[in-house]
């Protein structure tokens, strides 16, 4: 056995500009958490309370990039990770929310926040607590490089379970028709 | 009193602490904290702080489109956008849904309310209450419950399997199914399918009974704490059914005050509007509801598993009501009215939604082939659901071309932002004031925040985004750089 295969792989999830169903899905794989948990350990994840991503050796990113503080998100788990994987619909390609991309976002917040009928005293978020939203939704691959694309919204556990194995046993990962899927 | 600690008098003179992001919750949010130089705090804010446009890019979609694209969402509960929004769509294609479909959507819902409160309770919230707030930070999460109490850990992870494998019976799959439809559902259940589920539901019943008796133990061995804990007095909303009864698919809205008085009951949620009304503030995407005839000062509420569960006259199953009873008298009513107690009332739930999946699959109309109803064309529809997090809000109109022209969505985690906030205030005020900030102290602001199961990603649904003025602040407030833009 070499030192790698003994020692166990750290991995990071986050969740960006995405519904957490990725993560979701990841649980979907069961009990069969708990024989990953003897090949793996986590770093930052929705699950841990670590708050920044420190040397890992694989990156899960789920959701695309809305905001300023995604890109920081993004750049921190790239620079640690020694395999970055985009995970769903929205990581690969902008998904669901990139749907506001053909939207006047100024026009948007004026209608959610000012003339919504519900709204008492209308003003716009401004505080600097706020990060800065992006005109677009963008994917993950036009900010960082990225390794490799898990497609679905979002893949199933069981093709989760198959990357990943593949991946710690040091196999390319493949998964087959059966576990491809774009829903 | 629901104005304090919300905005320092001189925010500019003050230290700045951040909770960024918030772990073991679902979405995007931090907590800011501003402290003077005696570590007072001055200041203490949940921020929503990401900003999405679903309300807007809905509009000019076919309306069938919308029970699939809206449950996006959510990944947790996605269950609870699908079935609102073809609730509020039933009401525009005119249908009174079979008896079939009715059930097929309560069996997916009651799926849905106990694999999302499994995945709270034992996944995200159970390291802080098994370990304790302040506990080693490298342990405190499900891989450290698994070590420690691997039949917990395993549990946890069983009921949440068994509540998505429901899910996938009746929606065809565990995330973003699509098996609710305007006017009823697209498939019934196989015998097979009634059978596999049959086999594992007396188990997840026996679980879900274990799970209420632990956070009772928990409660036991911590009383005075967990009685105090980030707790305030706050109104109430729930849907509840025609008789009193706790309904998580459907009934009508029923608001209370601190006391239990009801405020309105039975209100037919189709005139939601002239209930609530919405607050913003400039530093959360989140608006914050009230009761209109409150008004915003006093008007805030509380809504989900707490509210549901003490709010209700009884639960319509027997083992979820008993323990519901002894819940209410325990400790002379003092768990029911304290914020952890959203732990306990949501393992009733689970425990609620298991007798319920189990009555369900011995009803026969689960195996039925009428599906779909229809009748008179509407233009508008509302919808309301308690999901896992509490009251949810679809409202819909539609033209002539079968496009969505309006869609306004009230999503239940919206309905905690004030509470959240008085909760976070109590929490800074009695565990760190005046005290030397440390990694497990800023814990207990998060704990007081998971208490709420807080969806934050539900919570940004309706926005654009693009603020038009943002500006770049240095820690100490100092105003770097401004940027507008039009």
């Amino acid at each position: 056995m070499t030192d790698v295969t003994r020692r166990k792989l750290r991995v990071a999830t986050t969740s960006l500009a995405g519904c957490f169903g990725c993560h979701m899905s990841f649980l979907d794989i069961d009990e069969r958490l708990f024989a990953l948990l003897e090949r793996v350990e986590f770093d930052r994840s929705p699950l841990t309370d670590i708050k920044h991503c420190g040397p890992c050796d694989i990156g899960i990113v789920e959701g695309g990039i809305c905001n300023a503080e995604n890109v920081h998100v993004l750049r921190e788990f790239r620079a640690n990770c020694k395999i970055l994987i985009a995970i769903g619909a929205c990581a690969v390609n902008g998904g669901l929310p990139a749907q506001r991309n053909h939207l006047d976002l100024g026009q948007c917040l004026q209608e959610v926040y000012l003339t919504e009928p519900s709204v008492t005293n209308g003003m716009i978020p401004n505080d600097p607590e706020l990060p800065l939203p992006l005109d677009k939704v963008h994917p993950l691959h036009e900010v960082v490089k990225v390794d490799y694309f898990i497609p679905g919204c979002p893949p199933s556990g069981d093709a989760i379970w198959k990357f990943l194995t593949d991946l710690i046993d040091g196999r390319t990962p493949k998964l087959g028709p059966d576990l491809i899927r774009y829903d | 009193m629901t104005q304090a600690l919300e905005t320092a008098a001189h925010p500019e003179k003050l230290r700045r602490v951040v909770i960024e992001p918030l772990s073991r919750v679902e979405g995007h949010g931090k907590v800011t904290l501003l402290l003077d130089e005696h570590g007072h705090v001055e200041q203490a804010r949940l921020h929503i702080v990401e900003f999405r446009a679903f309300e807007k890019f809905i509009q000019g979609r076919p309306y069938w489109e919308v029970p699939v694209m809206v449950q996006r969402l959510c990944g947790i509960c996605p269950v609870s956008h699908h079935l609102a929004a073809c609730k509020a769509l039933d009401q525009v294609v005119g249908a009174v849904l079979t008896p079939t479909a009715e059930k097929i959507r309560r069996l997916m819902h009651y799926g849905q309310i106990l694999q999302s409160h499994a995945l709270h309770f034992f996944h995200l919230s159970s390291p802080d209450l098994l370990f304790g707030f302040d506990s080693d930070v490298g342990r405190r999460n499900i891989v450290g419950v698994a070590a420690a109490y691997p039949d917990v850990a395993r549990q946890g992870v069983l009921l949440r399997k068994f509540g998505q494998e429901v899910i996938r019976h009746t929606a065809g799959k565990r995330i973003h199914g699509t098996g609710s439809v305007p006017g009823g559902v697209n498939k019934s259940l196989t015998q097979a399918e009634r059978d596999e589920l049959l086999k594992d539901c007396y188990q997840m019943i026996a679980w879900s009974r274990d799970a209420v008796r632990l956070v009772r133990r928990l409660f036991e061995q911590n009383l005075a704490m967990y009685r105090s804990f980030a707790t305030f007095r706050s109104h109430t909303l729930s849907l509840v059914r025609a008789d009193g009864a706790l309904d998580l698919y459907h009934g009508g809205l029923r608001a209370c005050d601190s006391a239990g008085n009801k405020i309105f009951d039975h209100a037919d949620y189709d005139h939601y509007w002239e209930r609530i009304a919405e607050d913003v503030k400039a530093w959360s995407y989140m608006k914050f509801p009230y009761l209109k005839e409150l008004g915003s000062d006093e008007g805030w509420y509380r809504v989900g598993p707490l509210t549901r569960v003490t709010r209700c006259d009884f639960i319509p199953t027997p083992l979820a009501d008993r323990e519901r009873r002894e819940f209410m008298a325990f400790d002379d009513g003092r768990a029911a009215a304290s914020t952890l107690g959203f732990h306990w009332a949501r393992m009733i739930e689970m425990l609620h939604a298991a007798e319920a999946i189990k009555d369900l699959l011995h009803d026969d109309d689960l195996l039925g082939t009428d599906l779909m109803a229809g009748g008179k064309r509407e233009a508008r529809g509302v919808g309301v659901i308690e999901a896992p997090r509490g009251t949810l809000i679809h409202h819909y109109r539609v033209d002539e071309n079968d496009q969505v022209v309006r869609a306004n969505l009230i999503v239940s985690t919206t309905h905690n932002n004030q509470a959240m906030n008085v909760a976070i205030r109590e929490v800074a005020r009695k565990y760190l004031d005046g005290r030397e900030i440390t990694e497990g102290l800023l814990n207990h602001i998060e704990v007081a925040v998971r208490a709420f199961d807080p969806c934050l990603s539900c919570a940004t649904h309706a926005v654009g985004k693009m603020p038009l003025s943002v500006q770049l602040v240095e820690a100490d407030g100092t105003v770097v750089d401004t940027k507008v833009r039009e």
